[in-house]
């Protein structure tokens, strides 16, 4: 048995390089998967102090509240609230891995397949991420990113990039197109376009349209609306449209941006990409032992690892904090082979496209073409929702009791897929504020329009503290419409002096159009 | 497939350096004011440690855009036990959100302070910030920089001052036995042979002799003393604070002193107790308070008590001589005093401050200090004290402070003495 890569548990850099190398291995030959090439960085706890207040990235600008970051996990670290997470990996090419020296050895191999092997896998292959973002530049955008930043406080002060960074981030989640993406046309489109414009030539030409009589119209359309349609993209919008900002102040609110679109696949994939990493993690390091690549304690203490992070608390636990996006997806991507290798009658009824087809070709397309919210949809099965007791309530302040709507019965199968789809649905989370309306041709202000769903409003405080920021941006008054059933609720008004808040202008109705 | 392995635990371990800066100017505001309520809540002797620093979270918050309270909340939730489809549930009391939405996660944490850690560096920065210290100063309180030269083995150069004669010597032996141990078994071994061949005189002999006679300058060559088995003293710098310092801390506790005059004063005796930290090995703390008669006291009582009535301060003073001379023999003591007051004084009593103060006082003691923490002109005792100034210029400051950054100057003396 002398083909067991290492054993104890220190980690030695030479066991590091057998362990990338075998689950290489597994993983191509085996798996299929498909990686960016690895760069695995051994670093102390603190680092991976620094590198979880720079939200990950291994190059950032200088912003007060990543001190605040580091302050409260430094705070919580050593008072023994919180571990600090085993590893840290970034979209990049190539993908940049961060293990803490702490971890045993056993721990090393686990996230290597984990982080090098899993996560890896799903920012090359998922769509989200293929579309969005772009792994090879993202460090030198980065790079770039905090050099201009850093001149803009030689030159301007350091006072006044910070306030500017404050109201960017504080629309850092509305710097995202998330309705539009430019995508390719295809070939045929592109010659059906070109007609499209040979046909509008040919009628420019033809003499006859001249001799038709101009009817005098009233210039009705003088002041068209701005702009045309609602626009979603808070920051681009500022960035395009703001009357007073400086060249250097658009450039770093297109910096924000940037980063938002960049982390916007992150915040839409959580149960995919936990999911699929750990469920690769799982099965590789299972392949290693029996292959006879690690011994018996190895597994036994990895697979007491992977337990504690698949450990889902129940809902009236202490030690609630929501679904972990690690249990759902691994145990959502467990069931896909199960459903695929043994599948029960229930299975056949229930998810008949792939049923008993073949697994590893399964798993590697739900990876690459959904998001959280429709992977949920399409793959969360009756038996990953009776594990888990799920239940769906529902609070509705005109009612006097919580009620609930669907259990892990063939009634709520269906409706519980639904309902937790839309909870990781991050344009149902998020609420819907857009840009109204623009008054060019008055006091310039800015009219934002918040439609409500399911009732639900706004947070009155922070949305007021967020106004101000934005009105920092616009630099003329901005109004905020809160629409309830298309009728107006709340209007919040953020001027050079103050901020306040238009409750209920009962019944004056205003039909969205 | 190409991968790399770095250890990056060397590089860059202050990477958020910046930023917890720029997080701690921003909230200068805040920090301070717990800054200064730690000053004023601890104990004068215990200034060096960090300080656990909380501020509202609402303060520290960055707002966005997100939904309240309120509407037909969907939630799916995990580990249901007992209810089936219909049921309903009574909102839970008080808490945001409740254990029943799942919201409690997010938002009903109970988490109203921000809390972090200052390290001591930092908590003496803040402190330091309103007594407006210059730098070098600030520096000196921060680390110690007092040295004392202890030996520490020896070395090959050296000055002539610190040559060490039984080294060197022992050195020179041993030398002396190696190189001239062969040269002496030669002369053993020429010595046995022309004792062999006796008294008759031969060509043998001769050569015999004529060998031991060389050998024998041979070995009177090899030097007694050689350069080379010089050794010095080597004397390291040791960083230590030198001896023992008491300091008596002095205060008028009588009804004209308010809190605020003696915050103030607190703030100067903590100067001087870090200043006497740094330069002396152990240092004691002695608190006197008097109104019309003093009291040797403990720190809570001192800063914190109420006392009324009239003012006696020679009473202080002499209690400060007796405890002197009883407790702190100058051989191995040295002694700092500190006086803060609000200057009022029985008027009788004054001049007999002054000549206590010059007669067995000032001869006792390093340094006195005192400060007149008053917003008017000059008082009673300040009039009094005017003329100790000019005999003991070296030892005796006095000021009066009106506001924190005022305290300084009156240790700018001291401070200078001590770093020549």
């Amino acid at each position: 048995m002398s083909k067991l890569i290492a054993e104890g548990s220190e980690w030695t850099f030479q066991a590091l390089e057998d362990f990338e190398r075998e689950i290489s291995r597994i993983a191509s030959d085996k798996y299929r998967l498909d990686t960016y090439s690895n760069q695995i960085e051994i670093i102390s706890s603190e680092q991976m102090m620094d590198a979880y207040s720079s939200t990950g990235m291994p190059i950032g600008y200088h912003h007060w509240s990543y001190g605040k970051q580091f302050l409260s996990t430094e705070q919580r670290y050593r008072k023994g609230q919180i571990g600090l997470a085993y590893e840290l990996v970034i979209n990049s090419d190539p993908c940049i891995s961060y293990l803490m020296e702490e971890n045993s050895l056993t721990l090393q191999a686990l996230v290597i397949a984990h982080a090098c092997f899993g996560h890896n896998s799903f920012f090359k292959g998922n769509y989200l991420f293929r579309e969005w973002t772009d792994a090879s530049a993202i460090v030198n955008y980065l790079l770039f990113a905090r050099n201009f930043i850093s001149e803009c406080e030689e030159r301007h002060g350091v006072d006044a990039v910070e306030a500017l960074l404050d109201s960017c981030h504080a629309l850092m989640n509305l710097g995202v197109d998330r309705f539009r993406r430019p995508r390719p046309i295809s070939p045929e489109e592109e010659k059906e376009r070109q007609k499209e414009r040979e046909d509008f030539l040919q009628r420019q030409v033809n003499d006859l349209w001249r001799t038709i009589p101009q009817k005098e119209t009233e210039p009705e359309d003088a002041h068209p609306r701005f702009p045309s349609e609602p626009q979603e993209n808070l920051l681009y919008f500022i960035e395009k449209n703001a009357p007073l900002l400086e060249p250097w102040e658009r450039e770093i609110v297109r910096i924000v941006r940037k980063i938002a679109v960049y982390y916007y696949p992150q915040r839409q994939t959580k149960v995919m990409n936990e999911g699929w990493a750990t469920f690769w993690h799982y099965n590789l390091m299972n392949d290693l032992y029996d292959e006879g690549l690690i011994t018996e304690g190895t597994i036994l203490e990895f697979l007491q690892s992977h337990t504690n992070v698949v450990y889902q608390p129940d809902y009236d636990s202490p030690y609630y904090s929501g679904i972990n996006p690690y249990t759902l997806g691994f145990a959502i991507f467990s069931d896909i082979r199960r459903v695929c290798e043994n599948p029960t009658e229930e299975d056949k009824r229930f998810s008949p496209e792939y049923a008993g087809s073949d697994w590893l070709d399964t798993v590697h397309y739900a990876m690459a073409n959904y998001k959280d919210e429709s992977f949920i949809l399409q793959y969360l099965t009756p038996k990953v929702i009776r594990d888990l007791k799920l239940f769906a309530i529902m609070d509705d302040d005109a009612d006097s009791a919580i009620s609930v709507t669907a259990i892990h019965d063939d009634y709520g199968y269906r409706k519980l897929r639904e309902e937790l789809a839309d909870q990781h649905n991050l344009s149902k989370q998020e609420p819907d504020i857009q840009v109204w309306e623009v008054a060019l041709r008055g006091d310039r202000s800015m009219t934002l329009r918040h439609n409500q769903r399911d009732r639900i409003p706004l947070d009155e405080d922070d949305t007021k503290e967020t106004l101000k920021h934005l009105h920092h941006l616009w630099r003329f008054d901005v109004h905020l419409e809160s629409l309830r059933d298309d009728k107006l609720h709340r209007v919040y008004h953020c001027t050079d002096q103050k901020v306040w808040v238009d409750a209920e202008k009962g019944g004056q109705s205003q039909k969205s159009d | 497939m190409a991968f790399l392995i770095i250890d990056r635990r060397q590089q860059g371990k202050q990477k958020s350096a910046v930023n917890r800066q720029r997080f701690l100017k921003r909230f200068k505001k805040h920090i301070k004011e717990a800054v200064t309520d730690a000053v004023n809540k601890r104990s004068i002797t215990d200034m060096e440690r960090g300080e656990e620093i909380s501020i509202p979270k609402k303060d520290i918050s960055e707002p966005i855009f997100h939904s309240g309270k309120g509407g037909k909340q969907h939630r799916v939730l995990p580990g249901n036990k007992e209810f089936v489809r219909g049921d309903r549930i009574d909102r839970p009391k008080g808490g945001s959100g409740g254990g029943g939405g799942g919201e409690a996660s997010n938002q009903g944490e109970g988490m109203d302070e921000f809390v972090f850690e200052l390290n001591q560096q930092e908590f003496l920065d803040f402190m330091f910030e309103d007594l407006e210290l210059p730098n070098m100063v600030r520096k000196q309180l921060k680390d110690s920089d007092s040295y004392k030269l202890v030996k520490g083995g020896y070395l090959k150069e050296g000055i002539p001052a610190r040559l060490n004669v039984v080294q060197s010597l022992r050195g020179a032996k041993a030398r002396r036995i190696a190189l001239g141990g062969a040269i002496k078994r030669e002369i053993r071994a020429l010595e046995e042979e022309l004792d062999e061949l006796g008294e008759m005189a031969s060509e043998r002999r001769r050569e015999l002799e004529y060998q031991l006679e060389r050998t024998r300058r041979r070995l009177n060559h090899i030097p007694f003393l050689d350069d080379f088995d010089l050794r010095y003293n080597n004397m390291i710098q040791q960083p230590t604070p030198t001896t023992s310092a008491v300091m008596f801390c002095l205060m008028d506790v009588s009804g004209s002193m308010t809190q605020d005059i003696k915050d103030l004063a607190k703030r100067f005796f903590v100067l001087l107790h870090l200043f006497l930290k740094r330069h002396y090995e152990k240092t004691e703390v002695v608190f006197i308070r008097h109104h019309t008669k003093a009291d040797e006291v403990d720190e809570e009582e001192f800063f914190y008590s109420r006392e009324t009535g009239g003012t006696v301060v020679s009473s202080a003073l002499e209690l400060m001589k007796t405890i002197a001379q009883e407790r702190y023999p100058t051989d191995s003591w040295n002694i700092y005093a500190a006086q803060a007051s609000d200057g009022e004084n029985w008027a009788d009593d004054s001049p007999k401050c002054s000549e206590l103060l010059v007669k067995s006082l000032l001869p006792l003691v390093q340094y006195y200090a005192y400060v007149e923490i008053s917003s008017g002109k000059e008082q009673e005792l300040w009039r009094a004290y005017d003329a100790v100034t000019d005999q003991f210029p070296d030892r005796f400051a006095m000021r009066n402070v009106k506001e924190p950054a005022d305290i300084f100057p009156v240790f700018r003396d001291l401070f200078e003495r001590k770093s020549t």
